[in-house]
């Protein structure tokens, strides 16, 4: 039925201004439906928009194009009945914790008497108990997200947005809270009707949530969408279990790893390709792990994930390195090292560097590039602005500097040539 | 960047130790020595002008540039201050238990006392040359620079994180390589924050520093500060204008030439996590940055420091403060020296006052002193009501306050006796109470490190608490309540305690005004130690002097410091 949603939103556009007339956009044609009793889970990787999202539901900012709508209504400001959840807790350092929870009713102009009471039974609820008149600072992590849910829950809201409620948590906390919240939520005992989480952790999501909406990014949109079909408790370590974490993986490597290949197959590819800042050493490390036993050079990227404790964040931008610089593929859920890749992990630092040197000039338009434009000069040097405004023509301002970081780290560690940053001048001497 | 405020905030404690008694009593000691040669001096041209200042328009190119050279020099000096004495009151605990008092004590002292018992000995360095008037004047400016900068130092000092400096000693830098590979670079930023104000501080104060006029000696130095002072005595309003057009030259080459540089210079200092959205940009730094022929002046020196890196003195840095104590013969000797200069103070004071002074000047002097008291506080709670919600309104809008921040330092610089012309005529004509709207002009200097603190506050505030009150619908009174003014409390104390304490300071150039020979007074201690002063009196001003430090250090520990530690303690956002 379609009057028992909660939220729609539809075609959803946002662009950041970004100097000169430019325009960024984050998020584009995105499309998403809350329905009564349902935990959708927004997962994708830092970047694709998922928070930007959140923030127009809460009606924090505004959508270019499209619409929100909420019971109903459109979304025009901060709604009553949307509470959000945040990363950083956003708890006022100056009052207790008994006031910050009240601080959202006391918004609403409620009586002073309802106030403390609903203040109350919340903390209780949430097991702050004994805590009311601690300040934040008192508090571990994981309290001040309790906190955080808290106040949230008190208003009584319909929707309750949580972005990224747990990534600032160690992993104990985060996993006690996350079996708590469920718990409660399992029992009716939430004055809830349903709950947005954003994450970019995947077995939290397929951990929470009845739906996963993974997002692609540059700009952001909705992907696809996975429904998790498992009754709630539910176990990590179950096949079904494992098998979503495995689904959502290959659908999210799949599809960017395609159009990295796209990319580098043109046969004019050169230096608008954007690079994503990854540090040679992240490179070196991956390489090393996939080398190594239980491996050997081939792995199934969630395990490899699991086992180097890297989030999808941290993981697929190295592994698309790695592809880029042909040192390893991507296929499906898997990673595999190359010939080069192989020889890159045996090697000594000396060996790796040249190595590395070689699938920079091999791979790396951009590096090949600039190393060009320096052995031509006859001072062996030219300044920053001189690529930046080459690479401004092809992308944004940001995605331009993004890029010339990136290729100066790697250009560093292969010592293919310096960069100076104080002069913002590129030569070929290293410094004396 | 955390900003501190210029008064010691270290000790928690309210009643004075032995340490602010003797600071008080060598200061003081000083001053009233001082005053006394003075006295007997003979006093040497009773008048030096380096030669007739006409209001010409050609002249005053080269009056602002030794207005400006004067603050350069001022300002070297400060530094030269500011690099040993703090950094001797922070490695050696034994100074610092005097060096801080006595700092305290220091910057509650108006300049104008300081330039009028030493004025006599500076001319009698060089008689009958303008040279020692110059002295004179480049040590007035020092008085009103040196002592936050100081402050700044030897609290960056004291914070430097352990990590740094054990890393520093694991590498086997000695004591020298880490001061300035470790510690200055560490104080860097708050230093030069510290630095601009205090040239804000030289240009308020620019017309005494520079017209000196103690007793029969009258001076007036070529620069802005005579210009100014010439022109209200002629009541020649478009030269009123003509300085403060070259006054906004000078600030505007000084920001280009010297303090854009040395921000962009020291934001790579900068160790806290929160990002500078925006890299500070300088001109001037790029091209020094990228100029080969800056690389060949500099290189010599640069090895000269990379070899003076090696050097050990042992006499400096913490191993030698920890070692201090242990001998017995150096400790007695150090207290032997402090306790004969306590006396010696003591005597003088006591010599001084028996000599000169009843218990009804006291009596005069401190009732003048709640008058000013009085009016400090009101300017203050003024100055908050109305900058607060507007620096609060600013900070939250990054547009805005790139563009009201240089106005407001401008505004800072800008000297009370230029608007002299303006309250007198107001006043005269309206036939208004002086001692109430005179008022005004102690705080239009100081009353914009409010707005330029309660600014910083505001866009301190993190983006999330901000949503977390929008999406709890936190609105009206209850957002200003519970949300905007506690999260730039612990900011706006900062400005408070530095703007209070400036308007002591001021209420010497506030409370007499003159336009011609129009001359009004209001009550209060800034003008009874002005015209003392004018008129060559060394008992008040003496008096005065300590009776102006009284207030100001009492005020500080009894109303700021706690204030400061209980916004510290509840406000700040960690």
């Amino acid at each position: 039925m379609a009057n028992t949603n909660l939220l729609e939103v539809s075609h959803v556009r946002r662009t950041f201004p970004r100097g000169q007339g430019e325009e960024l956009l984050v998020l584009d044609d995105v499309n998403l439906t809350l329905k009564q009793g349902e935990i959708v889970g927004l997962l994708g990787r830092s970047g694709s928009g998922k928070s930007t999202l959140l923030r127009l539901i809460a009606g924090l900012s505004k959508p270019q194009g499209g619409n929100l709508s909420y019971m109903g209504a459109p979304i025009e400001g901060p709604a009553q009945g949307v509470a959000m959840v945040f990363q950083g807790f956003a708890l006022f350092p100056w009052l207790s914790v008994l006031e910050n929870v009240q601080l959202g009713l006391e918004a609403l102009g409620l009586p002073q008497k309802e106030i403390r009471a609903r203040a109350l039974a919340a903390i209780d609820l949430i097991g702050l108990d004994g805590y009311e008149s601690a300040y934040p600072r008192e508090l571990s992590g994981g309290m001040r997200q309790r906190v955080g849910f808290a106040r949230a829950v008190v208003v009584h809201p319909n929707i309750l947005l949580m972005d990224e409620p747990f990534s600032a948590l160690d992993v104990l906390t985060a996993e006690n809270l996350r079996t708590d919240l469920i718990e409660l939520w399992g029992n009716g005992k939430l004055p809830i009707k349903g709950i947005i989480l954003v994450t970019h952790n995947i077995e939290e999501a397929v951990l929470m949530c009845d739906r996963v909406l993974l997002f692609s990014s540059n700009p952001g949109r909705v992907s696809s969408e996975i429904k998790i079909d498992l009754p709630q408790p539910r176990d990590r370590t179950s096949p079904q279990f494992e098998h979503y974490v495995d689904q959502i993986y290959v659908e999210m490597t799949a599809r960017r790893v395609e159009r990295l290949r796209e990319q580098q197959a043109r046969a004019n590819a050169g230096i608008e390709m954007p690079l994503v800042h990854v540090s040679p050493n992240q490179i070196a490390g991956l390489i090393e792990a996939l080398a190594a036993a239980p491996y050997d050079g081939k792995a199934d990227l969630p395990d490899i994930a699991y086992e180097q404790e890297l989030e999808v964040d941290e993981l697929f931008p190295v592994a698309e390195a790695m592809q880029l610089l042909r040192l390893a593929e991507i296929e499906g859920g898997d990673i595999r090292l190359t010939h080069m890749g192989k020889r890159f992990a045996d090697a000594d630092l000396n060996e790796r560097k040249e190595i590395f040197s070689r699938a920079l000039i091999g791979n790396v338009p951009l590096a090949t590039h600039i190393r060009r434009v320096l052995d031509e000069r006859a001072s062996h040097s030219a300044p920053k602005t001189r690529f930046l405004d080459e690479l401004e023509d092809h992308m944004a301002e940001d995605a331009a500097e993004d890029s010339l970081k990136t290729v100066v780290s790697w250009a560093r560690f292969g010592e293919l040539f310096s960069y100076d940053d104080d002069a913002a001048l590129f030569s070929l001497e290293n410094p004396t | 960047m955390k900003i501190l405020p210029p008064v010691s905030i270290e000790a928690r404690r309210l009643l004075p130790s032995r340490w602010d008694l003797l600071a008080a009593v060598m200061v003081l000691g000083f001053i009233v020595a001082f005053a006394d040669v003075s006295r007997f001096l003979v006093h040497p041209l009773s008048s030096i002008t380096g030669h007739d200042l006409y209001l010409d328009p050609a002249n005053l190119p080269g009056y602002a540039l030794r207005t400006a050279l004067r603050m350069l020099i001022a300002m070297g000096v400060s530094l030269g201050f500011t690099f040993t004495y703090a950094t001797w009151a922070a490695k050696s605990p034994r100074a610092g238990n005097l060096l801080v008092p006595l700092l305290d004590i220091l910057q509650s002292v108006p300049i104008l006392s300081f330039l009028s018992v030493t004025i006599v000995w500076f001319l009698s360095l060089s008689p009958g040359r303008i040279f020692g008037a110059e002295l004179a004047c480049v040590f007035t400016i020092f008085t009103g620079q040196a002592w936050n900068m100081a402050f700044s130092f030897y609290q960056s000092l004291r914070t430097v994180p352990p990590e740094l400096e054990e890393a520093g000693r694991m590498f086997g830098l000695g004591a020298w390589a880490r001061f300035w590979r470790i510690e200055a670079p560490f104080a860097m930023p708050p230093l030069i924050w510290n630095m601009m104000m205090s040239m804000s501080g030289g240009w308020f104060f620019v017309t005494i520093s520079e017209a000196i006029s103690v007793g029969k000696t009258n001076i007036a130095l070529p620069g802005i500060g005579s210009w100014i002072a010439v022109a209200i005595a002629q009541k020649n309003l478009p030269a009123i204008f003509e300085a403060i057009f070259a006054m906004l030259v000078v600030i505007l080459i000084y920001d280009q030439l010297l303090f854009r540089p040395l921000i962009a210079w020291a934001d790579r200092f900068r160790i806290d996590d929160e990002q500078s959205e925006e890299q500070p940009q300088s001109w001037v730094l790029t091209m020094l940055r990228r100029s080969n022929l800056v690389d060949v002046m500099t290189a010599p020196f640069d090895a000269m420091m990379r070899w003076s890196y090696q050097l050990r003195p042992a006499s400096f840095g913490l191993r030698a403060a920890t070692r201090e104590y242990d001998s017995r013969i150096a400790n007695l000797l150090w207290y032997a020296i402090l306790a004969m200069l306590g006396a010696f103070g003591a005597w003088r004071i006591y010599e001084f006052a028996h000599a000169n002074l009843t218990w009804g000047d006291l009596g005069t002097a401190m009732g003048l002193g709640v008058i000013t008291l009085v009016r400090v506080v009101v300017l203050i709670a003024l100055a908050s009501v109305i900058w607060t919600p507007i620096g609060i309104y600013v900070g939250l809008r990054p547009g805005l306050t790139r563009w009201v921040q240089p106005v407001a330092q401008f505004l800072a610089a800008f000297p009370a006796n230029i608007l002299f012309p303006l309250a007198v005529s107001v006043i005269v004509i309206w036939g208004l109470n002086p001692d109430i709207w005179l008022s005004p002009l102690m705080v239009l200097g100081t009353q914009w490190y409010i707005l330029f603190n309660v600014i910083a506050g505001a866009s301190a505030m993190p983006k999330e608490l901000r949503d977390a009150s929008d999406n709890l619908g936190v609105s009206g009174w209850l957002w200003w309540r519970k949300v905007a003014l506690p999260s730039v409390f612990p900011y706006y104390v900062t400005g408070a305690i530095t703007a209070s304490g400036g308007s002591w300071n001021a209420s010497i150039v506030a409370e007499v005004a003159s336009w011609g020979s129009r001359t009004l007074h209001a009550h209060g201690l800034g003008a009874y130690i002005a015209d003392a002063v004018s008129v060559g009196d060394f008992r008040r001003v003496v008096l005065g002097t300590a009776v102006m430090s009284f207030f100001v250090v009492v005020v500080n520990r009894i109303l700021w410091r706690p204030l400061y530690w209980y916004a510290e303690r509840k406000f700040r956002l960690t």
